[in-house]
């Protein structure tokens, strides 16, 4: 692996200076599961890896019924998971956190890494898009906040500029009657990238019979996550049925923009698309019932 | 080159201080810097599980953990799970179950399964087989190795 | 659930037993040491640069950057190695390996043939620099048109590999070679093109009711063993070479290695360090010969290790094939011929197992009229290595599933038809060899016997299927020395590597013969100066083969110890019978001495006593196994799930049943394996895309359910105890049987590996697509 400098700030501050200091070259490493194999593999090149694990703000995990939740960049998935309130609020969220990696990773790995990697095949991302969350950046100028949608912008890119730091993501509060599921299918069972990856979210009527708005988003079949507005669109104010999801399954098929590579073909990829949609439909809208 | 890291941490109960460089992993620093070789390296990039330690309670690959960020944790390895005239219920059962073949991911395997049983006394088939996912065995088609969980699982429960 | 069907029994102390293995504590405590353990004062890293490209000739190779790096202390090339001939003419009778061939792949000389070949390699004070020293060799290549594909490699205009390749028409000569300098033959990519015939196909086909032809493809998949390569060498000043390196054999690493650096076997001494996995692929060298180079030119020991990359890129997978099998059958059932074609890719150097998996492809059978024609071909890929069962596989992949077509055509259950097949004792294999006595039926007999075999299996899209594979075991001289301790202990040294339970395998072995306990033998593997030659761990011989010689070695053992008793008793040796552990006087019964009391006294009573078996034993005897399977597929999306699997197999007698369970179920899961998700997957620049344990899919824990075994003990005539070989036929029968569940299940017939769940897909949507038209 190539030579680099690491250095683990205590303050939010700091770890700004710290980044904005190498700008480009510096990276920040919070679960490590990804940048250590990108640089051990010649993917990616620093001159200084600043260890965020030790910064407060990027290490909460706040949470109420009222005000959402405040999932910090570092939190490791499996201190989400074992958050039953929280598990519950976002089942979405909890299926993608649970499936990253093994056992291993997930004692590591972090949401907030896996949006920053911003693979197409995060699995992370459409659950946090399809649960409206946004991303708090700081940088030298201050903090901003921007959708999830927004924040990828390339296979392995994301908006930080030099010297930003993704510091927290925030989730509204659930609203009652809504629930959200992610799928992805992939060859084994475990310790896989998704072929095609898909994230539901509904809001039922209090009687349970339509869908007040709906919320979909993709994996692993475009150059970035893939938030389909359309599919939402079609399903907003009609009643549960296969036809309502047939329609967003569809609208989600035609969104798709896949590429053949070594994990599956365009062909299979949108096909599952198709399939994932309607799973992932069926279970959010079972989810939102009970 | 940049400088190496003074770091303190402690290794199955004991303090230990050592030099690394930022570049050098947990898994470097144990079998290379420590001659700790009981962990071993499958893969190098986390999906073998043959490099599993615990980390603060955790399982972790040390592939993928820079020998830096151990500064004040609590590692265990497999060099601390017998104590020096017993084996660990696990270890016991994995050798009666004929659990292992070439041996070479058994570390991986008992640290994960003690990590699972501390946690989760009463795991079944299935749970034990998620929670092993992220461990590879090639030689035994795991069969003996959930069956060796199972075993120890019940035997460590009637020693409450 | 594991069961046991014995044809006949005899009575065993301890074979047949479940010990604890003697290596067992040291493994789960992590002191055991594997070939990356080894720690020395003064210890370099060595790392191995490898081609980008597939196919390239070596220009020019500028090491002096690297050279300048500090920390660096070596750099090799091609340069620095022994250039022993690869002509046909040149390998002596029966060569295994063609030494300049194994001298190419180990580091490239004037081509590079794949991506991942070796072609230079650094040793530096610690492997960060090394790595970064590999970047700074300088080397230019002309890239040149990589052959990736049967297809391609055999057009008689394809780009060659080697311009020199003999094309040879002998399935007795499996290494291949190069053409003699006065052979002006045309250049080919084909090494080695053999036909294999009995009887006539042409009546047998007119005699058949069904004639079922399909063509299959089997992707190359790798051995997967969980530790990659590494081997540290010494060299000293006068010329003595110590390695310690993990592999099937530690000899055959000393041989291999002499003839690649230039030096007489004496000078070599390997110590086989504790091996993590090998099945097959650990039985030539790699690292050794460059490890030995580096520490050469450096004077400091090196430690050469691969990363998992470098395991899939340059290390052994198995070959890719293309088999063509048409078979016919009769309405009674009987199989009236059978006409195939196999072509496996042997890598970029000839020695495909194309010859064994032509041999095995029907042998668990007996057909009259047979055509077998098989092809060995290069391509642009890492050699081929030897993998469980090397070249069956495939070959059963192909003819099992054609044979279940055929049964399911003639209204048989897949059972039963090979039961009006099957192999026994006496049945010709079609290289004219008779069977000995196997136990096929029985196996057959214990699948239909199995609750598995007739469980009602409801639910949509599942399917159950059934089939069978053979492997012709192997064998080889080995050595052993076992020595009496004073406390009634056998210190045992064997010359077998232990890669999954043969060594306490071993120990029971002489624990039977000298009627002690298996805990009161201390097996050891020794090193190439402390044993005599042992051939590889491989084609399940290791406990047949090193067990016959500590059997000799224990019987030698017995007799010294009757000759004691009797010089102590100022008896004849014949007055003195050994029962069970104890000596007896036979004509006055109450003079009697115990192993262990005999033990204490022989330092004493003319000193100590050692056996040793030196032994080239014949009648390992064939294997034969076979699975039910249960599978459920999901029709959406491709993927299947095992949901029941019983794996049998006709183990002969089993001296460590736990072992054999175990190799039974590592073989079935590494069949399971290669018939849903492994493979190598190539790019059009033949650079392998997914070399990771992320991208290449072996099973998890996860993905699989409990593996139940049958062991159908019918013993072998060939060994005392009837045990016979039992590592590799297992992994055969899996993904016939995989292939004839998905069948079953949706109706799909799957004719190329893996049987993933992308390739199930297009396989449902061409059905359809033909049901529309």
């Amino acid at each position: 692996m190539q030579d680099f400098e690491y250095i683990a700030p205590r303050t939010l501050s700091e770890a700004v200076a710290l980044m904005s200091e190498k700008g480009e070259s510096a990276r920040p490493l919070a679960g490590g599961t990804d940048i250590l194999v990108q640089l051990r593999g010649g993917r990616r090149s620093v001159e200084r890896i600043v260890d965020v694990k030790h910064v407060p703000e990027l290490n909460e995990m706040s949470f109420s019924r009222e005000s959402g939740l405040v999932l910090g960049a570092a939190v490791p998935c499996y201190r989400l998971y074992q958050d039953q309130d929280i598990a519950q609020a976002y089942p979405g969220i909890m299926d993608a956190a649970s499936m990253i990696g093994g056992i291993q990773i997930q004692g590591r790995a972090s949401v907030g890494g896996n949006l920053c990697n911003a693979a197409p095949s995060a699995d992370a991302i459409p659950p946090l898009i399809v649960h409206n969350a946004t991303c708090v950046i700081a940088g030298q100028q201050g903090t901003r906040e921007i959708a999830v949608e927004e924040f990828c912008t390339a296979p392995g890119r994301n908006v930080l500029q030099g010297g930003e730091l993704l510091v927290s993501m925030r989730i509204p509060a659930p609203k009652s009657g809504s629930g959200g599921r992610y799928l992805r299918f992939i060859p084994r069972n475990e310790m896989d990238i998704a072929v095609a990856g898909v994230g539901s979210w509904v809001q039922l009527s209090p009687d349970n019979r339509s869908i007040v708005s709906a919320r979909v988003a993709l994996a692993s079949v475009a150059p970035t996550p893939l938030f389909v507005e359309e599919s939402g669109a079609r399903l907003a104010g009609r009643e549960v049925s296969k036809e309502a999801i047939e329609d967003a399954a569809q609208a989600a098929m035609e969104a798709a923009r896949p590429i053949s590579d070594m994990r599956g073909t365009i062909q299979q990829r949108r096909h599952l698309v198709g399939v994932l949609t309607r799973r992932t439909l069926e279970g959010a809208i079972a989810r939102a019932t009970n | 080159m940049a400088k190496k890291a003074h770091i303190e941490t402690t290794i199955n109960g004991e303090q230990v201080e050592y030099l690394c460089e930022p570049r050098q992993s947990l898994l470097e620093v144990l079998r290379d810097v420590l001659e700790m070789t009981g962990t071993k390296e499958g893969c190098n990039d986390g999906n073998c599980g043959a490099c599993t330690v615990v980390m603060d309670g955790r399982i972790v690959n040390s592939c993928l953990v820079l020998g830096a960020e151990a500064e004040g944790a609590n590692l265990e390895t497999i060099e601390g799970v017998a104590t020096p005239d017993s084996l660990h219920p696990l270890q016991q059962s994995f050798l009666q179950n004929a659990a292992l073949q070439c041996g070479i991911c058994t570390p991986g395997f008992i640290l994960a399964s003690k990590a699972l049983l501390e946690m989760e006394p009463d795991p079944g088939e299935e749970r034990v087989r998620h929670w092993l996912a992220g461990n590879l065995c090639r030689c035994t088609g795991y069969d003996k190795i959930v069956k060796a969980v199972l075993e120890a699982a019940d035997v460590l429960e009637v020693k409450g | 659930m594991a069961t046991t069907t014995e044809v006949s029994s005899t009575e065993f102390n301890v074979v047949g037993t479940r010990p604890i293995r003697h290596d067992g504590t040291e493994k789960v405590t992590g002191r055991a040491r594997y070939s990356a353990d080894i720690q020395l004062p003064g210890l370099l890293h060595g790392r191995v640069l490898r081609s980008p490209h597939a196919h390239a000739r070596i220009l020019s190779i500028d090491t002096s950057k690297a050279l300048d790096l500090p920390g660096v202390k070596a750099v090799v090339t091609s340069a620095d190695f022994a250039k022993p001939s690869g002509r046909v003419s040149d390998l002596t009778e029966g060569a295994i390996h063609n030494m300049g061939f194994m001298a190419n792949n180990v580091m490239a000389g004037e081509k590079a043939l794949y991506k991942g070949h070796a072609v230079a390699a650094v040793a530096a004070t610690s492997p960060h620099i090394a790595e970064e020293a590999l970047g700074l060799i300088d080397i230019q290549y002309e890239v040149l048109p990589p052959v990736l594909t049967l297809d391609v490699a055999m057009k008689d205009d394809a780009p060659v590999l080697h311009e020199r390749l003999a094309s040879l028409a002998n399935p007795g000569l499996r290494p291949g070679g190069l053409k003699d300098d006065d052979d002006t033959g045309e250049a080919t990519n084909i090494a080695n093109h053999f036909v294999f015939e009995s009887g006539d196909i042409e009546q047998g086909f007119k005699e058949a009711d069904v004639v079922v032809e399909r063509e299959f493809d089997t992707a190359s998949v790798h051995q997967g063993y969980i530790e990659p390569h590494a081997a540290t060498a010494v060299w000293n000043a006068d010329g003595n070479i110590t390695i310690w390196c993990s592999s099937q054999g530690q000899f055959a690493m000393r041989d291999q290695t002499a003839r690649l650096v230039g030096v007489p076997v004496s000078k070599i001494k390997v110590i086989p360090m504790e091996i993590g996995g090998g099945f097959g692929g650990k039985t030539i060298v790699y690292l050794e010969p460059v490890a030995a180079a580096l520490a050469k030119k450096s004077g400091q020991p090196v430690k050469v290790t691969m990363s998992r990359t470098d395991v899939f890129q340059g290390t052994g997978p198995t070959s890719g094939t293309h088999i063509r099998v048409k078979m016919g059958a009769n309405k009674e059932g009987k199989i009236t011929a059978v006409d195939a074609t196999l072509a496996y890719e042997s890598g970029a150097f000839p020695g495909s197992p194309a010859i064994p998996g032509s041999l095995c492809m029907l042998s668990a059978y007996e057909v009259e009229n047979a055509r077998v024609e098989g092809y060995d071909v290069v391509v642009n890929k890492p050699k081929a290595a030897a993998y469980r069962a090397p070249g069956s596989p495939a070959s059963a992949f192909a003819a099992e599933s054609v044979i279940d077509e055929v049964a399911g055509k003639l209204g048989f259950d897949p059972v039963d038809f090979r039961m009006l097949n099957g192999a026994r004792e006496g049945t010709r294999r079609i290289n004219g060899v008779r069977l000995p006595r196997i136990g096929y039926m029985e196996l057959l007999q214990a699948a239909k016997d199995h609750p598995h075999y007739s469980a009602p299996l409801e639910g949509p899209n599942r399917g159950r299927g059934f089939a069978t594979g053979f492997w012709g075991n192997g064998t080889g001289p080995a050595s052993a020395v076992a020595s009496v301790n004073s406390d009634g202990s056998v210190s045992l040294v064997e010359g077998s590597p232990d890669i999954g339970g043969n060594r306490v395998a071993l120990a029971m072995q002489v624990a039977e013969v000298l009627g002690i306990a298996a805990e009161d033998v201390k097996p050891a593997i020794g090193d190439t100066d402390s044993v005599g030659f042992t051939s590889n761990t491989g084609g399940s011989g290791a406990t047949f083969k090193s067990g016959w010689a500590c059997y000799e070695a224990a019987h030698d053992i017995k007799r010294q110890m009757i000759e004691r008793a009797a010089k102590i008793w100022e008896a004849s040796p014949e007055d003195v019978s050994y029962t069970d552990g104890v000596l007896t006087h036979n004509s006055d019964p109450e003079l009697k001495l115990t192993f262990r009391q005999l033990a204490a006294r022989l330092n004493a009573t003319g000193g100590p006593i050692s056996g040793r078996g030196n032994v080239n034993p014949r009648g390992q005897g064939p294997a034969t196994a076979g699975c039910i399977v249960d599978v459920e597929v999901d029709p959406d999306t491709g993927k299947v799930e095992i949901l029941r699997f019983t794996t049998l197999q006709d183990i002969g007698k089993a001296i460590h049943p736990s072992y054999v369970e175990g190799q039974m179920q590592g073989g079935a899961v590494q069949g399971i394996g290669w018939a849903l998700n492994e493979e190598y997957v190539y790019n059009d620049r033949g650079e392998m895309s997914n070399s990771s344990f992320l991208d290449y899919r072996m099973p998890t824990s996860l993905d699989l359910p409990m593996i139940d075994t049958v062991m159908v003990e019918v013993p072998n005539p060939g060994h005392p105890f009837g045990m016979k070989g039992v590592g590799e036929v297992a992994i055969v029968p899996p993904m016939p049987a995989i292939a004839n569940a998905i069948h079953n299940a949706i109706g799909v017939r799957m004719t190329s590996l893996p049987m993933s769940p992308g390739n199930i897909l297009e396989a449902i949507w061409s059905q359809q697509e033909d049901g529309k038209a």
